[in-house]
């Protein structure tokens, strides 16, 4: 044992920095990250810094914000969700074949979409929580069953129109915003929706409740979490988000059966940029919701550089190999 | 001859001023002890003491900071356990490292594999393997073919152990070997760690039962907080010496003094006829007050009965009834409904969101009481709530702040995080199995005093334990599993023997309270 | 597994007769139940032509070929997703370089097989090195092939690959064709290594418990990088077949054909775990069977080509759900 000599307590201005620095290691990476991208994009398209390019941005990345939120949900429960893309295909196709030229049909064909979405959450959720497919399988064979029904349904090519006022929620804004003048429809849904999971995952048990199952189920299950059930609502929400996300591409870019291509892997990178822990118990909605705004960016960056569209693919997976690959650093250093 | 000689006062391996330190632990501080060849040496101390780091360290599996290692007088260092392993130091871990999917002969050389140009000579592989298992005189119980799943745990342990002797082992670790074995396993054990020694082995045997490390060891190594406290002769101490050495205190109670039989309530809990594929006929009452002891064998049906009872694997035919009423329990969330709380055997697989904040690991249970939409709360179920920090203080869990990760705590604490998430849920009946198992001595005591304290307030409690000291110390009353049946009913403070007979299934029904239920706490 | 008791003591055996693998219990029934279908709604002509049955077992060369390379990868508790990928990349390599010309065959077959052996490499890299989640640095590589495929040739098919080249997608050795054979050949080599070499013996413990192959000293990262070629490779050997059918590669030959997912689905319904370290190529080979039997009978009821991708969905669910929803453990 060594004698104690009293320290001097001087330093405080080190204290202080010791401080800044434990807090600022606390920021998630995703935030200094969507920082830079955004400053590279409006580094090369000055119109983005302005109000009018900060609109337009939310509009484009309202619907991959949405669906990686989703993802969420499945991701931090422990499964993947691989049908999302194919959900927002179906979404728009189908959509078009109800409205069929009937502008009326409108907020029908909507409803009808999200009674879709509840029912493909169901049963991709039961597959898994009571047939025990892993996900991982479930929701690729759940992406063949919904792309082949959707073209199934309508005879393989789109078929109708997509109304105004549906195309409206995609594209359209609201004007005479005070101070800033217009503001996106989609960004009114996004608002929306994440608020709600906000809600959904950080205040109330089905979140806790997610990250439980995520972490261990076995040991979520003796404590009287009915693990399945949750399991099912992840896939259900994750679902709902995929129709909503569906209703805004389709608004934005129109019909298309390839409309929700790739859409599912976006998602998932999103998520994973975002800090999401794949094979769940760790997620955030706020970051993952800045991990889908910081994909959106670098697709823009991507665009601006002049590569073209299939490249974006290529980048795409380089970033999410990157992105998983850190996170793993990260974790790693714990143990 | 003269090469014995020599190698009783040399060591066949020797560690030196051995420092290691993990992140803000020093987890090993100027340790140095010898190993003889011939000798059984146990190393024992608290959960945390070291024991496993030193052990690692000599099996390459960790460098030290500081210190050297010898083997046989030359100095060693490892970069790799297999090189340790090809110099004859053999380490089996509590965790066995067997693949379950693959034979004996598959795993005993794998990464050794008798072959030509990378094509494996199968008879080769199997015929040395069975020369092994000749050695080691248990080819009769084991063939080189079987599947590893196959076995049971001590078959398996069986095959580690030939492992390390297919690899000329000159020194072999044990981790706790005994930790799930049965009585008549553990002695098949000893036999075997005896003939090892007579045949020079230098064996090292970690062991959480002093009764074992009397039994077994020629010397004792003691290590409190990476410190190595001392190595003595074992005939030259007693039990009470070596619990001195391991915590630094005498112990005055080991266990909390049993319940006042007069002071118990009604029955709460009873069981009528209870079957299913592991049970059979299970009748038994529980009241409240209480602590219900139950005993057995490995695979006796202990930890069957406390998942039949929480609705893990529920009954499939009989009764059971709570507080005089009939109910079903065929899942865990009726369990807790029915103000049930299970601790269970592995806390790291089945308690605990090991990756979640400790409050969310104590509000779990209780959250799953409530609609899954309802609002969530730092600290508990209102707003205004402090649920989480009361129960930690009342099982005192000691930790500077309740959103710290519950993998980031000790067993002992963990364990406490798993006893408030059922004070949360308000249970009445707790179910324990095995309540203390790989938690330190002074976390144990602490542990049993909660149990205590717990049935003081009016709580049923039904513990599973393999450690008969701890049945024998807590129970008020023992049921004694055999076979899936419930073998007998002893009285508190029934002797180990008399446990004993009735899970070995050598006496049945009722024991007659033939021992004395007294002179407690005069210890 | 038998018991048989010598003094007292309980002796442990194990069965001579080793268990035929459950999948082809499995496949019976499904061939049964598709000759019924076909004797009652269509013109029941499967088991009165035998270039149907020939036919059945071409159709089954791709997928089984990849599915072989999948099984490895899963052996060792990994995955590959970028095969339909890395055979778009084989089939449009071949046509782009061999442009016709029979001479260069050679050099193409080395050019694409380094080609493969390479993105085999960048997967095992990925994954262990890297420390990425096989699942998500597979898919990532699989986007990668994709993009530059996509980009670089997006007009479509281009140059041809000669008649010669086409003998191995259609003629044969006598009424043997030459795709049987290769097939045939990658699946006892793939047996043989897993059965029988040092390399089978520690992918299996490398999938089974990677702390235990490590250890036992083995080099986990190179057996798993090996998995991880081998897989590849054997998605390039399905891409030269495929073109030699097609007679011209395009970037879409591999996904159109699903053969990431197909071949985890019939690895999986092989018996191999999705956990690694148990399984083999003959519980493979059935699981491909019993998708060639499914897809021979659709054809001939002619089912909608929609239709039957919502039919091969649900199958692939079913199928793994028929193995998984007995086992104890939550799915995730």
């Amino acid at each position: 044992m060594s004698i104690q000599v009293e320290k001097p307590t001087s330093t405080s201005m080190l204290d202080l920095l010791a401080n800044i620095w434990a807090w600022v290691r606390k920021i998630p990476p995703v935030y200094p990250i969507f920082l830079l991208v955004a400053i590279g994009v409006s580094q090369l398209n000055p119109n983005f810094a302005t109000v009018n390019g900060i609109m337009a941005f939310i509009r484009r990345a309202a619907p991959l914000v949405i669906l990686a939120m989703g993802q969420l949900f499945v991701l931090a429960s422990g499964g993947f969700d691989l049908s999302q893309g194919s959900v927002v295909t179906l979404t728009i196709i189908g959509s078009a074949l109800i409205m069929h030229n009937h502008e009326e049909y409108t907020y029908l064909a909507i409803a009808i979409m999200l009674g879709f979405g509840i029912l493909i959450g169901l049963v991709t959720g039961f597959v898994v929580a009571y047939l025990k497919v892993p996900s991982l399988i479930a929701t690729l064979g759940m992406l063949l069953l919904v792309k082949g029904g959707g073209l199934y349904w309508t005879g393989g090519a789109p078929k109708g129109y997509l109304s105004e006022a549906y195309r409206f929620i995609g594209r359209g804004y609201i004007d005479n915003v005070p101070l800033i003048g217009r503001f996106p429809v989609s960004g009114i849904v996004l608002l929306v929706v994440a608020t709600i999971l906000i809600i959904l995952f950080h205040k109330t048990n089905l979140g806790k409740q997610i990250l439980a199952i995520g972490d261990n189920a076995q040991a979520a299950k003796l404590s009287g979490i009915k693990v399945r059930q949750i399991r099912m609502i992840a896939f259900m929400i994750s679902a709902i988000t995929a129709i909503i996300a569906g209703i805004l591409v389709g608004g934005y870019g129109g019909s298309s059966y390839t409309a929700g291509e790739g859409y599912e892997m976006q998602s998932v990178s999103a998520a994973v940029i975002g800090g999401v822990l794949l094979l769940g118990g760790k997620g955030s909605v706020y970051d993952v919701a800045f991990g889908g705004l910081t994909l959106e960016a670098m697709v823009s960056l991507l665009n601006l550089l002049g590569l073209p569209k299939p490249y974006r693919d290529a980048v795409q997976g380089l970033i999410i190999i990157g992105a998983v690959a850190y996170a793993g650093l990260r974790t790693k250093k714990r143990d | 001859m003269a090469e014995d000689q020599k190698n009783k006062t040399t060591p066949l391996m020797e560690v030196q001023h051995i420092d290691k330190s993990f992140p803000g632990v020093q987890a090993l501080d100027d340790v140095s002890v010898e190993f003889f060849t011939g000798e059984v040496h146990a190393v024992v101390g608290e959960n945390g003491a070291g024991k496993s780091t030193l052990m690692k360290i000599m099996a390459g599996a960790y460098k030290p900071d500081k210190g050297t290692i010898l083997f046989q007088g030359k100095e060693a260092s490892f970069s790799h356990p297999v090189e340790a392993q090809n110099i004859g130091i053999g380490i089996i871990y509590q965790e066995f490292n067997l693949l379950p999917e693959r034979t004996v002969a598959q795993n005993i050389y794998l990464g050794r594999e008798p072959s030509k140009l990378g094509v494996i000579n199968l008879r080769q592989l199997n015929k040395q393997t069975e020369e092994v298992l000749r050695e080691l005189g248990v080819d009769h119980m084991i063939s080189s073919t079987l599947l590893v799943s196959s076995l049971s745990v001590a078959e398996q342990q069986l095959v580690e152990i030939a492992k390390a002797i297919s690899l000329n082992a000159k020194v072999l670790i044990m981790d706790e070997p005994t930790a799930s074995l049965t009585y008549t396993e553990v002695n098949l054990l000893f036999d075997l760690i005896t003939k090892l020694k007579a045949k020079g082995l230098a064996v090292i045997f970690i062991s959480h039962r002093l009764s074992e490390v009397f039994g077994i060891s020629d010397k004792i190594t003691v290590l409190k907080d990476g410190v190595l406290i001392g190595t003595k002769y074992t005939e030259e101490v007693n039990t009470e010496d070596l619990v001195y050495m391991m915590v630094g205190r005498v112990l005055d109670h080991y266990f909390p003094p049993l319940g006042i039989q007069e002071e118990f309530g009604d029955v709460v809990l009873k069981v009528k006829n209870g079957s299913n594929d592991f049970l059979k006929e299970i009748n038994l009452d529980l009241r409240k007050g209480e602590v219900l002891g139950i005993a057995g064998l490995q695979g006796s049906g202990r930890t069957e009965l406390a998942q039949a009872l929480f609705g893990v694997v529920p009954f499939k035919t009989g009764k059971i009834e709570l507080y005089a009423k009939a109910v079903t329990i065929n899942n865990p969330t009726r369990a807790i409904k029915r103000r049930i709380g299970f601790v269970t055997e592995d806390r790291k697989s089945e308690g605990l969101l090991l990756m979640q904040p400790i409050r969310d690991n104590i509000l779990l249970a209780l959250r799953s009481l409530q609609n899954i939409f309802k609002f969530v709360y730092k600290d508990g179920i209102h707003r205004s709530s402090s649920l989480v920090s009361d129960l930690g203080n009342q099982v005192d869990v000691r930790v500077d702040s309740y959103d710290k990760e519950v993998q980031d705590l000790s067993g002992g604490n963990q364990q406490k995080v798993v006893l408030s998430k059922w004070l949360a849920s308000e249970a009445e009946i707790f179910i324990f199995d095995e309540p203390t198992r790989g938690i330190d001595v002074e976390a144990k005591v602490r542990i049993h005093d909660i149990i205590r304290g717990l049935t003081k307030q009016g709580v049923a409690v039904l513990m599973v334990s393999s450690e008969l000291p701890e049945i024998i110390g807590m129970s008020d009353r023992i049921l004694v599993m055999h076979e899936g049946k419930i073998g007998g009913e002893l009285p508190a403070e029934s002797s180990e023997a008399d446990i004993m007979l009735f899970a070995t299934g050598q006496k049945n029904g009722n024991g007659k309270p033939s021992t004395a239920a007294n002179g407690r706490g005069e210890k | 597994m038998t018991t048989k008791i010598i003094n007292g003591i309980e002796i442990k055996r194990e069965n001579i007769f080793k268990k035929i693998p459950q999948v082809y219990y499995f496949l019976v029934i499904v061939t049964i139940l598709g000759i019924t279908l076909d004797q009652v709604f269509a013109n029941g002509n499967i088991l009165s032509n035998p270039v149907i049955l020939r036919n059945i077992l071409v159709r089954s060369v791709a997928l089984g070929i990849v599915a072989v390379g999948q099984t490895f990868v899963m052996i060792g508790a990994s995955i590959d997703l970028s095969v339909a990928y890395t055979i778009s990349l084989t089939a449009v390599m071949t046509s782009l370089i061999i442009q016709g010309d029979p001479a260069r065959t050679p050099m193409v077959i080395v050019i694409v097989l380094l080609t493969g052996a390479f993105v085999g490499l960048i997967n095992g890299l990925v994954i262990t090195k890297l420390n990425v989640n096989a699942f998500i640095a597979t898919l990532g590589t699989g986007l990668v092939i994709k993009g530059i495929l996509n980009g670089t040739f997006s007009s479509g098919s281009m140059g041809s690959v000669p008649k010669s080249f086409q003998a191995l997608g259609y003629e044969g050795f006598g009424p043997v064709p030459y795709s049987i054979i290769l097939l045939v050949a990658v699946l006892l080599i793939g047996w043989f290594i897993l059965s029988s070499t040092k390399y089978g013996a520690h992918l299996y413990a490398v999938g089974g418990n990677i702390l235990i192959g490590r250890l036992s000293g083995l080099r986990t990262s190179r057996v798993l990088i090996g998995a991880h070629i081998i897989s590849s490779l054997t998605a390039v050997l399905a891409g030269l077949f495929i073109v030699s059918r097609l007679g011209a590669g395009t970037p879409w030959v591999g996904p159109d054909g699903i053969y990431d997912l197909e071949s985890v689905a019939t690895t999986v319904i092989g018996g191999t775990a999705l956990s690694g370290g148990r399984g083999g190529v003959f519980g493979t080979l059935a699981g491909v069977l019993i998708f060639g039997v499914i897809d021979t009978v659709f054809n001939q009821l002619g089912v909608d080509t929609y239709l039957k991708m919502v039919l091969r969905g649900a199958i692939i669910i079913l199928a793994v759900a028929s193995y998984s929803v007995r086992s104890k453990r939550e799915a995730a």
